[in-house]
């Protein structure tokens, strides 16, 4: 059939034109046609929603309050002096650094033990990977067991070394530590499942090359495995990055006391946002604060892009 | 004929490494394990000094209770029944963007497609104050609808679906179709989506796994307890009995069952989709 429509193109060089020109406009209508659904959607949840958040920083948007006046760059100042915004900042950075780090440097090594395939690999995998798939809620309750002050496993643990028992989640500068562990525990299994993949993905002939050559183990790792798992260390780096500055769940479980009361709360930018938001009700404050968040992340990632992309050069 | 030995500092370390990975593998599941040994525990078990390992009077106590105390079943059908539609939502909308940003040229292309992966750097949580304002003023807050909507369509969906059809499905077969006559929505659902199985599978487990754990928003919206998710609904509970370990535990274990069970069951396919979007992320 093919053929046919070949042969009469050949006798008809103008109907050939005009029928595709037809075609063309059926087919970009087609392309615009399909597209629309998502792209309202996209615009209505995230694209509306991001400028308008923008928007929202410059005003005193209060959702009770019916007179919502334009403030210019008050709701940024006053964060500067907000000593509840600058703690959450603190702890997000070192929540953020911290599991980052740790959790990098844990499934790098991991990973490169783990890379000679067989079904051993395949049952650690499983393994690592259970946390990442269980939801985070009950894990946290789960966690908030552990840590407890009076009858917690981690505190009879630790008592076997003589460490008087540790108010994990009642203090706000243990909690910070308490909820880094758990994180890192939780996501580690992902960092390492991509690792591993990256390090699969390593032609066996370079390795043994540098073998041959007279590598050892360690160099092996350095000069061959890591130069060329770059990408997949930069995807890890920067995903970790974005999700650690969004933590929220975890904290909201774990340190807010009974019948929700943020007293002990550890305070996390995503918990002061949503406590001003919400709790508060002064949204334009909590955009203000919002908008910190988003600088933070794409700072950070910005930052990382360079780092890694440098020392390729 | 004598075996190459491997030197001593060699085997050493493949030692040393079993003995982290094993120790490591202890630390992933002692928590999970400890979860389902408390939720079997009677009371007088479980605030005890030093704590008792194994329950030494087994009890389904604490799983009668939870459903008693709270509507654990009307929370699990909401989680199932909103992760459903946000899954085919998802797989739906990223065939159609996916498909039309692979093989198709128009005007604005390249930047929708980067305005749509662009964008998903950008923190929900930066920008669910302005998303609940415009909720409320159409009355969507409190709504089932409401719920799902942020979860809709996903941004990573529409990428690997584009990876997927434009190097996966040869652009000679669209050509084909297309002078055999077919209609461009024929050759999107008959040759397109019949060859994307395997992104299918990827991003589906991907968006379930997401609507399953979603947490911020629908702690947000949902103000009945009649339209609570698994997750919100296991953290009211807590805040109501948050001394009362072995519910506690019986309830985690509850919400936990189902992602594992689909873990064990699908577990290859799972880590495999896991780590695509790794690799093309």
């Amino acid at each position: 059939m093919a053929g046919e429509s070949a042969t009469e193109a050949r006798a008809s060089p103008f109907a050939t034109r005009w029928s595709r020109l037809r075609r063309n406009r059926q087919v970009l209508i087609f392309c615009y046609v399909a597209l629309a659904p998502v792209l309202a959607l996209f615009f209505y949840v995230r694209v509306i929603p991001i400028i308008n958040s923008v928007i929202l920083s410059f005003y005193r948007w209060d959702l009770i309050r019916p007179v919502k006046p334009f403030i210019g760059l008050r709701n940024y100042i006053d964060l500067l002096s907000d000593a509840n915004f600058i703690l959450a900042l603190e702890n997000t950075l070192i929540y953020s650094i911290a599991t980052v780090v740790v959790s990098t440097l844990l499934a790098l090594p991991l990973a490169v033990f783990l890379a000679r395939k067989g079904w051993v690999a395949a049952v650690y995998q499983t393994i690592y990977f259970l946390p990442v798939i269980t939801p985070l809620v009950p894990m946290a309750v789960a966690w908030r067991w552990i840590y407890d002050y009076t009858y917690g496993v981690l505190n009879y643990f630790l008592s076997f070394f003589g460490i008087p028992a540790v108010p994990w989640l009642t203090d706000p500068d243990v909690a910070l530590w308490a909820i880094i562990i758990m994180s890192i525990w939780k996501g580690l299994g992902y960092n390492l499942i991509l690792f591993l993949v990256g390090i699969r993905n390593i032609p066996e002939s370079y390795l043994e090359a540098a073998s041959l050559d007279g590598a050892s183990p360690w160099q092996r790792f350095w000069h061959v495995t890591l130069p060329l798992l770059k990408p997949i260390l930069l995807y890890v780096l920067v995903t970790a990055t974005i999700n650690s500055f969004n933590v929220f769940t975890q904290v909201y479980v774990m340190t807010l006391g009974s019948q929700a009361s943020p007293g002990q709360a550890l305070r996390v930018l995503v918990f002061d946002i949503w406590q001003n938001g919400f709790q508060f009700r002064k949204m334009g404050y909590g955009s203000a604060e919002a908008m910190a968040l988003t600088f933070l992340v794409l700072g950070f990632t910005m930052i990382q892009f360079r780092l890694v992309r440098s020392q390729e050069e | 004929m004598r075996r190459y030995r491997r030197p001593l500092g060699a085997r050493l370390l493949t030692a040393l490494a079993h003995a982290i990975l094993f120790l490591g593998a202890i630390i992933m599941v002692l928590p999970m394990l400890w979860m389902l040994v408390t939720s079997f525990k009677p009371a007088p078990e479980i605030a005890v000094w030093p704590p008792i390992w194994l329950p030494q009077h087994p009890t389904l106590a604490n799983y009668s209770g939870v459903f008693e105390t709270a509507p654990f079943g009307r929370f699990f059908v909401n989680s199932a029944g909103m992760s459903l539609v946000a899954t085919l939502s998802v797989a739906l909308t990223s065939l159609l963007a996916g498909a039309v940003f692979a093989k198709y040229r128009f005007p604005l292309r390249t930047l929708l497609f980067g305005l749509i992966i662009a964008t998903a750097i950008v923190p929900f949580e930066s920008y669910m104050i302005p998303l609940y304002i415009q909720l409320n003023t159409i009355g969507w807050i409190n709504t089932y609808q409401g719920i799902v909507l942020p979860t809709l369509f996903m941004s990573f969906g529409i990428f690997l679906m584009r990876q997927h059809v434009s190097s996966a499905i040869p652009t000679d077969y669209v050509e084909a179709a297309r002078i055999d006559g077919a209609s461009e929505w024929w050759i999107l659902w008959r040759i397109i989506a019949p060859l994307s199985a395997s992104a299918f599978s990827a991003i589906g487990i991907f968006a379930f796994i997401q609507a399953w754990a979603a947490f911020i928003w629908p702690l947000l919206i949902a103000n009945d307890q009649s339209l609570f998710n698994m997750e919100v609904g296991l953290t009211a509970f807590q805040f109501k009995f948050s001394t009362d370990y072995g519910k506690l535990m019986a309830g985690s274990v509850i919400s936990t069952l189902p992602m594992l069970i689909v873990f064990l069951l699908l577990r290859r396919r799972i880590i495999e989709s896991v780590a695509l979007t790794g690799i093309k992320g």
